[in-house]
């Protein structure tokens, strides 16, 4: 390919063409397109196996065995197509693409909140500098180190019963989660701040916001991609994390995560641990597949994220 | 050395102001608490009258910044709930007194600690150790299966959520192969061979996925150090490729994995938490969960505080060390 036809395409196409030709990152995204469709037809997956994730179906365990499913692999069958919970009996498939559901709806919208609440923190302290930079870094870097999931389990005590549940999640992990984006987007951004046609903005009388937005944040539009798609499987590993600790969604909503907690028991046993490996291989597959579309992502728009400094 | 000195002081003034500062917020969210400690342990039936008693016990019935005061003054000097015969005593450093279990906060927090601890601890330095060394082989390694094998490992260890990836480990190497006890905790100070050996799945996995990211820094690090200028002057003037790497190479790389660590040292609570689960050890985190399910305020406020003020302190340790390794840090 000659130089003039390179230089001829956006930045953002060039980016988008250096992830198709990675081999990991098209995993990543055919990956994370599969989950994300399979979140959203949930329902109607559940409904085309003719199972619901609520309907107990004693009949199918085996008392003898501790109330373990009938059958091998968990009780897999036509009817039932990750077989069956054990003690409850309530169809496994159901129940993990909903799960899926509920953690990538979070996950997502975490992932919004973040980002731009991150990319102004951290681009306004980049541009503005001197003291509202200190305190904001030193806030960042506190926010940061802390044991936030201590205190995400905390502050259930203080929610009243009614609150729901999956807004606290969200809550939460938003309130922890945009320090870490907003101090990567921030070391981003002051790389920029320097730059002369910043400082031609700023002569010629620009508004600090309007510097923000229409200077700052257009050319920040890849690192800041690149930084949400490398958030996600944090969040999504984080709100399983709490469901796994018992302070997720409550039942009976599924949730990857309070499956894996359920399974605990019997794994140990060894009385079936397919019950641990439908929701976990859900979950590992999501992780997964959001960490390789990120590293692609980083690696075709050429960002160098540094942790330190 | 002064340099260091006015470093370290500055650094401890700042981490006590800190302290303060969440000390302060913390005890403000949580006592906006809709349900009353107060009645929880009033008894049945609760009369106005024992209510009120319970509630001066308590000290609920100061005013909050009262209340927080007391519990300053309690981590300093330790408190007294209530007067007489029926008096509770609180030693400092007292972080609160649990109605409902009868206990000081500092009690229970000491008595689950060391199971927390010996996770978090343990798994850090091993994933220090492997974290560093398996990145440095990669890099010196560059390309070959080593380290392929070494970048591959990162990958899944970061993609990997840590109570999966310790439940898979239950399964085959507790179960299948049933060569390592899966769960219960056994205290360091009855047994230390079997203390070691109880923990040693819990280590491994927490210590795996952790150094994931560790392998990945030390091996951009190095590489990138490999190429300064200073390392080429080692070379020329005839230094062993091992003198280079471990004398010269190796410093640039522990800078930026002191930093991290710093980092990370919250996350590692988090992660022991999640690990004492999957292993049935009823650890800080388990005290905590059953403490929301119970409404006890005073051990949900202790045990975040405590355990906040910890990995403070540790940080703390971090930035000193880290003031120690770069001599730049401690002008800036």
């Amino acid at each position: 390919m000659g130089s003039e036809v390179v230089s001829a395409v956006s930045p953002t196409r060039q980016a988008f063409r250096r992830v198709r030709r990675d081999r990991s990152a098209r995993l990543g995204a055919v990956l994370v397109v599969v989950l994300v469709l399979i979140a959203i037809a949930a329902p109607l997956l559940a409904k085309l196996e003719g199972q619901d994730p609520y309907t107990y179906n004693i009949g199918l365990l085996d008392p003898l065995r501790g109330n373990a499913p009938r059958g091998a692999v968990g009780g897999l069958s036509g009817d039932h197509w990750f077989g069956i919970e054990p003690l409850t009996g309530r169809d496994l498939f159901a129940i993990a693409v909903l799960g899926l559901r509920t953690s990538l709806f979070i996950a997502i919208v975490v992932t919004l909140v973040t980002t731009v609440v991150g990319t102004l923190v951290g681009i306004s302290a980049a541009y503005f500098g001197g003291w509202y930079d200190a305190v904001v870094s030193r806030l960042l870097d506190f926010l940061f180190g802390f044991p936030s999931l201590l205190f995400m389990i905390a502050l259930g005590i203080i929610v009243p019963a009614g609150f729901p549940r999956w807004l606290l999640l969200i809550i939460v992990l938003s309130v922890f989660g945009w320090a870490g984006l907003a101090r990567l987007i921030r070391n981003q951004a002051r790389s920029l701040v320097e730059r002369e046609f910043v400082e031609a903005a700023r002569s010629s009388g620009s508004s600090g916001w309007h510097i923000v937005t229409r200077e700052l944040l257009p050319n920040l539009l890849g690192p800041v991609l690149v930084i949400a798609t490398m958030a996600v499987p944090g969040i999504i590993g984080a709100e399983a994390g709490l469901s796994f600790l018992g302070v997720g969604v409550p039942p009976p909503t599924p949730s990857l995560g309070r499956s894996i907690s359920d399974s605990i028991v019997w794994v140990y046993t060894g009385a079936d641990p397919w019950f641990l490996a439908f929701p976990g291989a859900m979950l590992f597959l999501a992780v997964l597949g959001f960490t390789l579309l990120g590293d692609g992502v980083r690696d075709a728009f050429d960002v160098r994220l540094r942790r330190t400094h | 050395m002064p340099d260091l000195v006015w470093f370290v002081i500055r650094r401890l003034l700042a981490t006590v102001l800190v302290m303060l500062a969440l000390s302060l917020a913390v005890y403000l969210i949580f006592y906006a608490l809709p349900a009353d400690p107060a009645r929880l342990g009033c008894g049945k039936p609760c009369t106005p009258d024992r209510l009120e008693q319970a509630r001066h016990f308590m000290q609920l019935d100061q005013s909050t910044m009262q209340q927080y005061l007391q519990f300053l003054k309690g981590i300093v000097a330790g408190r007294t709930f209530g007067e007489g015969a029926a008096a509770v005593q609180c030693n400092a450093p007292c972080f609160g007194y649990s109605f409902p279990l009868a206990r000081p906060v500092t009690t229970l927090i000491l008595s689950r600690l060391p199971i927390t601890a010996s996770i978090a601890i343990g798994a850090a330095v091993l994933w220090l150790i492997a974290g560093v060394s398996l990145g440095l082989g990669a890099a010196l390694r560059r390309g070959r299966l080593f380290d392929r094998f070494a970048v591959g490992f990162a990958l899944v260890g970061v993609a990997s959520p840590s109570f999966l990836v310790g439940l898979l480990a239950i399964l085959v190497f507790g179960f299948w192969l049933n060569m390592v006890p899966v769960n219960g905790y056994v205290p360091l100070t009855d047994s230390p061979v079997d203390w070691a050996w109880h923990l040693v799945l819990p280590w491994v996995v927490l210590a795996a996925l952790n150094a994931a990211s560790y392998i990945r820094l030390t091996r951009a690090q190095m590489l990138e150090e490999l190429n300064l200028d200073h390392i080429t002057t080692a070379r020329a003037k005839g230094a062993g490729e091992g003198r280079v790497v471990l004398l010269h190479g190796l410093r640039g790389v522990l800078v930026p994995i002191v930093t991290i660590f710093g980092l990370d040292l919250g996350g590692l609570l988090g992660g022991a938490i999640l690990t004492e689960k999957v292993f049935s050890m009823q650890g800080l985190g388990e005290l905590l969960i059953s403490s929301v399910g119970q409404l006890d305020v005073a051990v949900v406020v202790g045990v975040t505080l405590f355990s906040a003020f910890l990995v403070i302190l540790a940080n703390l340790v971090v930035d000193v060390l880290h003031g120690v390794l770069d001599p730049r840090v401690g002008h800036a």
